[in-house]
């Protein structure tokens, strides 16, 4: 029985619906010797800016029970040293690329799409969501409000062609008013869950773990959180969802693509497997045999659900 | 640098809280570097998540193996002391930058290795390359002065006399090794650090190639500080939690002169005169 994987986001073709999320996989040519990279739905590269960033302060991880808060903050060498030394290995590669961006303003955002997009970059992931750099002074990040989110994706559709996938925080009231505001600007898919804001403390020294004090919280902990956001997105908007959050294995993965995932994004877990995504492909295929599944995309949003009281 | 399950050789208590670990792996066995470092996979499922960076002790080419020694801290170095030979280790490696040594080390030339507890365990590996390539750098400059005899000078600082890693292998090796114990029950009592600053009145620091050392921070940046007095050159090891090991979270980072440098990818082993302690 042949199997289908692939799977559309935007106007990108994916072989299968595994990606590795964002600053977990940095530009892909660190994994080149240990990860069969072609083989991958897509990469999602490590946050850029216009201008490079120093990031955080350390120290900026720490282990929490099955998981791991992190406070880099977007440290990257900024857009003209991405396009000059990182872009041309992306392009080599036999798999799809997206790059993540971020700015301060929705004009940052457009300007770095539209200057990505004259290089031959075909899909952005606009990082709205980072929880540990302040977007605006003293304002929440832009996708902890409906109208920011609409400003910033809809800044970036006006003036570029590329396929727009927004990531979103789930550190808000209702992912559903995030992800239709998404929508309505003309996002052609959304990520989720960017990470959840936690803190961890040194109870001899009375002090936080993590130099920013807070942090992103992600791995096998935050699994419950993203899931439940995903299905809660699924049933709010009809473009395509890349659900990540905690997913360890193909089981994960499946879960979040029964409860509305199109395609799926393989963070934290690619830092102890470098080869969790590649395997993931594999155990996808199996399931999909033994539960005589020939087209992914027909598993998508096939949650069954009892009623409620 | 590489992915690989490989087979556990003995892996057993030397001292408490001490272990010692050898595996095969013919690729680290003949690559690795003194100062680079393992990342282990200690558990077998989600807790701990993360890998741990485990210093590489020592390697044997002809055996196909490498060793690490450990001391069992957390939950962890608790599972990896629990495994048995035959009994599989998923490790990434050799990972780092390691000690860089190719500095003239000729008879009359003297190196010094400072290491606080555990942080033996990357020096004896440095120690037994340095002792090797002491012969061919006898034939420089120095060689007139060879009756000069100098060796490697070993300082090791632990709390207590029972806490003394290899200080035979180091012996064995050629150093003339010293210890300093913050009870005085062996050797200099007080810090490692003061007994370096009581070696370096002794010797002439002009003949000292470099100091290389490995022990928790506040250590790492006395010695630091008085490499620095002294106008030696010192290499430290330091030590972050890693989550990666291959450079893209870029949680391992350190700030220096030239910003922030990860210790996976950039280190361990930096210059200690690049890093801004603070």
């Amino acid at each position: 029985m042949g199997i289908s994987l692939s799977v559309k986001i935007g106007k990108l073709s994916l072989k299968n619906p595994v990606l590795v999320a964002s600053g977990t996989f940095g530009y892909g040519e660190e994994y080149k010797g240990l990860v069969d990279i072609n083989k991958l739905g897509a990469i999602i590269t490590k946050t850029i800016t216009l201008k490079p960033k120093a990031g955080n302060k350390p120290p900026r991880i720490a282990e929490t029970p099955q998981g791991m808060l992190n406070s880099i903050g977007l440290e990257n060498c900024g857009s003209e040293t991405f396009i000059k030394e990182k872009l041309s290995f992306l392009k080599t590669l036999k798999t799809a690329f997206i790059v993540s961006i971020a700015g301060y303003t929705k004009e940052e955002f457009s300007k770095l799409a539209k200057r990505l997009e004259d290089e031959g970059v075909k899909a952005v992931e606009l990082n709205i969501s980072c929880p540990n750099i302040e977007y605006r002074k003293g304002k929440l990040n832009f996708s902890q409000d409906a109208k920011s989110t609409y400003a910033v994706v809809r800044q970036v559709k006006k003036s570029t062609r590329l396929t727009i996938i927004t990531k979103l925080s789930p550190n808000v009231t209702d992912i559903s008013e995030i992800a239709k505001a998404a929508e309505e600007a003309g996002s052609d898919a959304l990520s989720l869950i960017n990470t959840l804001l936690g803190m961890a403390v040194n109870i001899s020294t009375r002090t936080p773990l993590l130099g920013n004090i807070t942090g992103g919280l992600s791995g096998p902990a935050v699994k419950p959180v993203a899931l439940r956001m995903i299905w809660e997105a699924y049933n709010s908007v009809k473009i395509p969802l890349v659900g990540m959050g905690g997913i360890m294995d193909a089981s994960d993965a499946i879960e979040f693509i029964i409860s509305g995932a199109a395609a799926i994004g393989i963070g934290t877990a690619n830092f102890i497997n470098p080869e969790a995504s590649l395997e993931i492909i594999g155990g996808i295929k199996k399931y999909m045999k033994e539960n005589k599944i020939k087209n992914v995309k027909s598993l998508i949003g096939t949650l069954k659900c009892p009623t409620r009281n | 640098m590489k992915k690989a399950k490989i087979k556990i050789l003995s892996n057993y208590s030397l001292k408490k809280p001490y272990h010692k670990l050898s595996a095969y792996s013919d690729y680290i066995s003949k690559l690795a570097k003194p100062g680079q470092f393992v990342h282990i996979k200690c558990s077998d499922n989600n807790t701990p998540l993360l890998r741990r960076p485990f210093s590489i002790y020592s390697v044997s080419k002809e055996k196909g193996t490498f060793e690490i020694l450990y001391e069992v801290l957390g939950e962890g170095t608790k599972l990896l002391s629990q495994k048995k030979r035959e009994n599989f280790l998923d490790i990434i490696g050799p990972i780092g930058s390691g000690f860089s040594y190719n500095v003239p080390f000729a008879n009359s030339h003297l190196p010094i290795l400072v290491a606080g507890g555990i942080g033996v365990a990357p020096l004896v590996f440095l120690a037994e390359r340095l002792a090797k390539s002491k012969i061919p750098a006898c034939q420089g400059k120095a060689a007139g002065r060879k009756n000069q005899k100098s060796k490697i000078l070993v300082l090791i600082g632990t709390k207590t006399k029972s806490l003394i890693l290899c200080k035979h292998e180091f012996k064995k090796l050629g150093c003339d090794v010293k210890i300093a114990t913050e009870d005085g029950s062996l050797g200099f009592r007080g810090i490692v650090t003061d007994l370096l600053r009581k070696e370096l009145i002794t010797h002439n620091s002009s003949l000292i190639t470099g100091i290389y050392s490995c022990g928790p921070r506040p250590m790492l940046q006395e010695v630091s500080k008085i490499a620095k007095q002294h106008k030696i050159k010192c290499q430290v090891s330091l030590e972050e939690l890693i989550a990666c090991g291959v450079g893209v979270c870029l949680g391992c980072a350190v700030n220096t002169k030239s910003g922030y440098k990860l210790v996976c990818k950039d280190g361990p082993v930096f210059n200690s005169d690049e890093i801004i302690w603070g």
